[in-house]
């Protein structure tokens, strides 16, 4: 009973780590630009797309390949950013940030259906070979599995390791913090804009990519998740980065326990309910202050 | 041909419903929601299944919309400290949870089959006249909801919402109890959203969880923004606006060569996604022009110094 609890709790571990990087995408572009950007889960597919092209068809390493899977969706998180959702940020009015939900809404669908029309609607694998899971103390570990949570480790780390060391990355807090404030000490919001869609549409490439090499891609991978990202992300309170990552695991967890008394479908489910006993017991999210309260 | 029409007709009269529902929540009242097809299911299944329990249409029908609307009070009253985008968040994640639980508790809704043979108000009565008399209906129920938003969003409670879509904080000050307000907008606009999905279970007979898919909500907020997402006649013109473009690509697309029914569909979905992004961008307002709102209530002082007031809070 035991063990088989841990399994689970391992398993949401797992999961948690793959979601945590679209979870940090999203939660970086809301810290710099103060909107949800839906269009984050198709820039996942978009991520396993580049991956599979480059794995499995051109044979690249897998450093390589996920390396495509970064700056692919980094550089058309930029151009969709600019072309779609630049020029209704520029209409300045009251709802302006609730425009930008609808519209990015519209953009993931139109990302989704371009890669539909050129891929179809196919599971594409990337004929990885076959591993032996390997046993220790009576749990199971997918060999690929560890290979996801480590790069996924490695690469928060180095997120956390440009936030904290680099001058982008203080510029880029400074934003979150006080983009009026940020603005008069002389840090252009634009190129900040654009790094940090660069980056966060760019981790959630890789993530997609993760998720796609444990077990394929369809134009509908990055989408089925949307909700699971969200729900991490508001967890975590929508501005803080540690907070989008203890969120991503706690959806993990949460989602894979669940599993016991749940069908596995209902894995959105459970991250939806998740998000509404945050919002009733907790509103402000449960790892950050009061981003996400009307001010 | 005439049954085809009469078929797309009807379509059009529960997409102008669905547009109506979210002029009411959404362009008068400022609230987003992104859910909007989980209150359309919701609504079906409930009418649905009334209706197999042996209640009578109509009050099946009320039942649909009732149900919508306590739920989007419900969610309302979750997200009443949170701005705006979590009330966005929470009705997106409910229109998704509900699919799946459409999909998975076949006791109940049959699953992935759905559930077909769902009656029909008078179908053996009318017979051949059917598709007419329930066109019929549909429009008649649509016209009757944009008459009553007519008359409610003409009245001070709709230049009272309209103050709380513009700036919440000035409507407060103003004395108006925004919460309460917000809370009947969001109820009214999910309770025609409710009655809109009633209405379609009962006239395909026929529901399934892929009914209720998030590309609805992307066509029910084109055609409100194509009709100056504030407005009532806007909202029915831009429903047939989107039926049209929807209707039309799918003959169009059978001149394209070389083209297989995914990409045909995936072209399609695209298309209506990017003509939302468009227009948007280029004209806020509508394709079908703004009507001034104050123009039509002239002792409207809410709004004129909101703007004034809140760029001195920001």
């Amino acid at each position: 009973m035991f063990i088989e609890l841990a399994q689970y709790v391992l398993n949401g571990l797992v999961l948690g780590a793959l979601i945590a990087l679209p979870a940090l995408g999203l939660t970086l572009i809301f810290s710099v630009q103060g909107f949800v950007n839906f269009s984050v889960a198709a820039q996942m597919t978009v991520g396993a797309y580049a991956a599979w092209l480059a794995g499995a068809y051109v044979g690249w390493s897998p450093v390589l390949m996920l390396a495509l899977a970064f700056v692919v969706p980094g550089i058309l998180g930029i151009v969709t950013d600019r072309l779609a959702l630049a020029p209704i940020r520029r209409q300045s009015s009251g709802h302006t940030a609730l425009m930008l939900a609808v519209v990015s809404i519209a953009l993931n669908l139109a990302i989704e259906n371009a890669l539909r029309f050129i891929f179809g609607s196919d599971l594409n694998s990337f004929d990885t070979p076959i591993e032996r899971n390997v046993q220790l103390w009576g749990l199971s570990f997918g060999p690929q599995q560890m290979r996801n949570l480590a790069t996924a480790l490695v690469i928060a780390l180095a997120l956390a390791a440009f936030f904290s060391l680099t001058r982008w990355g203080k510029a880029m807090r400074a934003v979150a913090d006080n983009a009026d404030l940020a603005r008069l000490k002389g840090i252009d919001p634009k190129s900040l804009s654009n790094l940090a869609t660069f980056i966060g549409m760019g981790l959630a490439g890789v993530g997609g990519s993760l998720l796609a090499i444990d077990t394929s891609v369809d134009p509908s991978t990055g989408s089925r998740l949307l909700l699971v990202i969200f729900a991490a992300s508001v967890l975590g309170g929508l501005t803080s980065l540690y907070g989008a990552v203890l969120g991503a695991l706690l959806i993990g967890v949460i989602g894979e326990v669940a599993l016991i008394a749940l069908p596995p479908v209902y894995q959105s489910l459970t991250a939806f309910l998740a998000i509404l006993i945050v919002l009733l017991v907790k509103p402000t999210g449960l790892f950050a202050g009061a981003a996400g309260v009307r001010k | 041909m005439i049954s085809y029409l009469l078929f797309i007709g009807t379509l059009t009269a529960i997409y102008a419903l669905l547009s109506l529902g979210l002029v009411a929540s959404w362009g008068q009242a400022g609230m987003v929601n992104l859910g909007l097809v989980g209150f359309f299911g919701l609504g079906a299944y409930c009418s649905t299944l009334l209706t197999l329990l042996g209640l009578p249409i109509g009050l099946a029908w009320v039942a649909g919309g009732l149900l919508s609307a306590v739920m989007g009070i419900a969610f309302c009253l979750l997200t009443r400290t949170l701005r705006g985008d979590y009330l966005a968040i929470v009705t997106l994640g409910f229109g998704e949870g509900l699919r799946l639980v459409e999909l998975n508790e076949r006791w109940l809704t049959g699953g992935s089959d759905g559930i077909s043979g769902i009656p029909a108000p008078f179908k053996a009565a009318a017979g051949e006249l059917f598709p007419w008399l329930y066109f019929a209906i549909a429009w008649g129920i649509v016209l009757l909801a944009a008459w009553g938003l007519n008359r409610v969003l003409g009245s001070p409670f709709g230049r009272a919402l309209r103050a709380v879509r513009d700036d919440e904080n000035v409507a407060a000050v103003a004395g108006k109890s925004v919460l309460l307000l917000k809370c009947q907008a969001f109820g009214m606009g999910a309770a025609l959203f409710g009655l809109a999905g009633a209405l379609y279970a009962h006239f395909t007979s026929y529901i399934s969880p892929d009914n209720f898919v998030v590309q609805l909500t992307i066509y029910i907020f084109l055609a409100v923004t194509l009709g100056g997402y504030s407005r009532l006649v806007g909202a029915i013109l831009g429903a047939v606006a989107v039926m049209s473009i929807l209707e039309s690509s799918r003959f169009a697309a059978e001149f394209v060569p070389g083209l297989n029914a995914v990409q045909i569909a995936s072209l399609r979905e695209f298309a209506i996604a990017v003509a939302l992004i468009i227009i948007m961008q280029v004209r806020p307002q509508g394709i079908f022009g703004l009507k001034n709102e104050k123009a039509r209530a002239p002792a409207q002082p809410d709004t004129a110094p909101a703007s004034v007031v809140s760029s001195h809070v920001k």
